[in-house]
C-alpha cells in the first residue's frame, strides 16, 4: 500500500444554504499535476447535508470524505475493497468507499458513521450493543462493522449467526473481536425483530 | 484524466465511439482497484452508471436479457430460481459490499481467467450483446474470451447485456479458495443440465488461460446418462467425467494453488456438481 498522498483538499466550511462547501484554492504544492486535470461537477449529500464540489475522477469517495469533508469516522484499511474499514451507505446500500469513485454518487445520498448517532448524540442501539458486548479492541473496523452490520439487519441477513457470519465476510476486525462483533449484531436484529412484532 | 457521464445508451456509445480509449466504468471493483493501485491512469473514465435502461432485466422468450448494470445482489435476489448456477456464482463473489456494486458486464469486461461469472456463462451458452455506433453484435460466450483479462470486444464496442437462457433443469457452481468468503477461485466448475437437448453443459474458471468448456466431458456423459428411465448415477461414468474436465484444463503454478492441485480440485468438483444436478433431475434429492 502507498502511503503517498496524491489529493488533498481546502477544509469545508458551512455554506450559507447549510450544506457544505469547499475552497479549492488551497491546493497543495503536490497539487500540480491534478491542478491542472480535469475536474468534474459533483453534487450528492452525506448524513442529509447537500455537498457541491469539483473533483478529480480519480479520487475515492473515502479520501473525500475523509480529507476533504474531515468526516474521519470512515477508515481506510487497505484501499482495495478487500477490509470493509470504509463501508458506508449510498442510498441506502452499503458499498466501499474506496472503489467509489466520488464523482460517480453525483445525484445520491452518502450516510457514514457520522450519521448513524442520533443529532444530540444518542447512540444507536447497534452501537450501544457494540460496547455492551466488547465488540471492539483497538476500534480501527469499528465505524466499517456498524455501517455493514446495520446494513445486514435491514437486508434481513441477520436471522441466525451462520447467516451473520455470512454476510459481515467482507469486513475484517484484525484484533479478533469477531464474537462481540456476532453477539451486538443478533442482539440488535433480534430486538429490532421484536419491535416490528409489536408493531 | 476526463469523466464522461451519458445519461442515455446513445450517448454512451457516442463517447465511446469519439474516445475509445475511455474505460467504461459499471460498478468500478475493478477499475478502482487498478487506480488506487497506480496501475496505469485511464485516459477517461465512461460511467455508465447514470445509463438507467442498464440497470434493468427483462425475459425474452426462453432467454434472460441481463442488463450491464444489474449487479450481484440483485442477480442473487431476483434471478435465482431463473439463472441458478450463475445466481449461486454471484453469491460467491467478494463481499456483500462488492456485490451491491459489482456486475456480470464488469467481470466480463475484466475477463479474468477467474472470475466467477463465466463457468455459468458458458455451462448455459450465453451470449453477449455488444454494441458501438456501428450497430450491434451477439458474441458467443464461448467466442468472448480470447486470452488472459482479454475479451473479443471492439475499441468502440460496449457490453449492453448479457442474453442467457433460462435454466431448462438443474445448475449447479462449485468454487475452491482459501475462505468461505472474498476470494478469488482457485479453481472453479459450473454444470448445467440441458434435459430437452439431451446435452450437459461445462464451464471451467481459474484453470487455463481463458475460462472453457470441457467438450469431450460433455459429450462424454451426455451420452452415458440415463436421460428417459432417469437412473441413478453411475459412479464410474461420474469420475470419467470427472477426470475428462481436469483433462480440458491447462492450469499454471501460482500463487493461489499450483496446477496439479487445480487439476485435482477440478476433478472432484465436476464429479460432485453432476451428481448434485443428476439427483436434483431424477427426483431423488441431494446427493
Ligand atoms: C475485494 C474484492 C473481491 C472480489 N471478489 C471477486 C470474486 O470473488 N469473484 C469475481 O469474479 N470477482 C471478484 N472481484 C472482482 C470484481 O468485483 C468483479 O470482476 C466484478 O464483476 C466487476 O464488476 P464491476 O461492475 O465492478 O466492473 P468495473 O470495475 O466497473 O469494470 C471492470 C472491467 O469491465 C469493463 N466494463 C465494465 N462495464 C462494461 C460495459 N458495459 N461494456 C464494456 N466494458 C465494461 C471496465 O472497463 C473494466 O475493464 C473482486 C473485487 C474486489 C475488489
Ligand atoms: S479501505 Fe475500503 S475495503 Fe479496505
Ligand atoms: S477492533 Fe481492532 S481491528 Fe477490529
Amino acid at each position: 500500500m502507498t502511503a503517498i498522498v496524491r489529493r488533498s483538499g481546502g477544509n469545508p466550511t458551512n455554506a450559507p444554504d447549510g450544506g457544505l462547501c469547499l475552497a479549492l484554492s488551497d491546493m497543495g504544492s503536490s497539487e500540480a499535476t491534478l491542478s491542472s486535470a480535469i475536474r468534474t461537477e459533483t453534487t450528492f449529500t452525506v448524513n442529509g447535508r447537500r455537498v457541491q464540489m469539483e473533483l478529480d475522477p480519480r479520487e475515492s469517495l473515502l479520501d473525500v470524505l475523509r480529507e476533504r469533508l474531515g468526516l474521519t469516522g470512515t477508515k481506510k484499511g487497505c484501499d482495495h475493497g478487500q477490509c470493509g474499514a470504509c463501508t458506508v451507505h449510498l442510498d441506502g446500500r452499503r458499498i466501499v468507499s474506496c472503489l467509489t469513485p466520488a464523482v460517480q454518487v453525483n445525484g445520491q445520498a452518502v450516510t457514514t458513521i457520522e450519521g448513524v448517532a442520533a443529532p444530540d448524540g444518542t447512540l444507536h442501539p447497534l452501537q450501544e450493543a457494540f460496547i455492551d458486548n466488547d465488540a471492539l479492541q483497538c476500534g480501527y473496523c469499528t465505524p466499517g462493522q456498524v455501517m455493514s452490520g446495520l446494513a445486514c439487519i435491514a437486508e434481513g441477513h441477520a436471522g441466525d449467526d451462520d447467516e451473520i457470519r455470512e454476510y459481515l465476510s467482507g469486513n475484517l476486525c484484525r484484533c479478533g473481536a469477531y464474537a462481540g462483533i456476532l453477539a451486538a449484531v443478533r442482539e440488535t436484529a433480534r430486538r429490532t425483530d421484536s419491535r416490528v412484532g409489536e408493531g | 484524466m476526463d469523466f464522461l457521464r451519458p445519461v442515455t445508451w446513445e450517448q454512451a456509445l457516442a463517447y465511446k465511439a469519439e474516445r475509445p480509449e475511455a474505460t467504461p466504468i459499471q460498478g468500478g471493483t475493478d477499475v478502482m482497484v487498478e487506480i488506487n493501485l497506480d496501475k496505469g491512469r485511464p485516459a477517461a473514465l465512461l460511467d455508465l452508471n447514470p445509463v438507467a435502461e442498464l440497470t434493468r432485466w427483462s425475459t425474452e422468450g426462453t432467454e434472460i436479457r441481463v442488463g450491464a448494470g444489474v449487479t450481484y445482489t440483485r442477480l442473487i435476489a431476483e434471478l435465482g430460481p431463473l439463472l441458478p448456477g450463475l445466481a449461486q456464482a454471484s453469491r460467491t463473489v467478494g463481499s456483500p459490499q462488492i456485490r451491491n456494486r459489482g456486475t456480470v458486464a464488469g467481470n466480463l469486461g475484466a475477463a479474468s481467467p477467474a472470475g466467477d461469472a463465466h463457468p455459468p456463462l458458458l455451462a448455459s451458452g450465453a451470449i453477449v450483446e455488444a454494441e458501438s455506433v456501428r450497430g450491434t453484435r451477439m458474441i458467443p460466450i464461448t467466442e468472448f474470451y480470447t486470452g488472459v483479462k482479454r475479451n473479443a470486444l471492439r475499441p468502440d464496442e460496449l457490453i449492453r447485456a448479457v442474453r442467457i437462457p433460462a435454466a431448462a433443469g438443474p445448475q449447479y457452481f462449485s468454487k475452491i479458495g482459501t475462505r468461505n468468503a472474498m476470494v478469488i477461485a482457485v479453481c472453479s466448475f459450473a454444470v448445467a443440465l440441458h434435459p430437452g437437448e439431451r446435452r450437459v453443459g461445462t464451464g471451467i474458471g481459474s484453470a487455463a488461460p481463458t475460462p472453457r468448456r470441457a467438450p469431450e466431458a460433455e459429450e462424454f456423459v451426455a451420452a452415458a446418462l440415463d436421460w428417459e428411465g432417469r437412473s441413478p448415477l453411475d459412479p464410474g461414468a461420474a469420475r470419467r467425467f470427472g477426470e475428462l474436465v481436469a483433462g480440458a484444463a491447462a492450469p499454471i503454478d501460482d500463487v493461489r494453488g499450483r496446477a496439479d492441485y487445480r487439476l485435482h480440485s477440478l476433478a472432484v468438483m465436476a464429479r460432485r456438481t453432476l451428481g448434485w444436478a443428476w439427483n436434483d433431475y431424477t427426483g431423488r434429492g441431494p446427493a
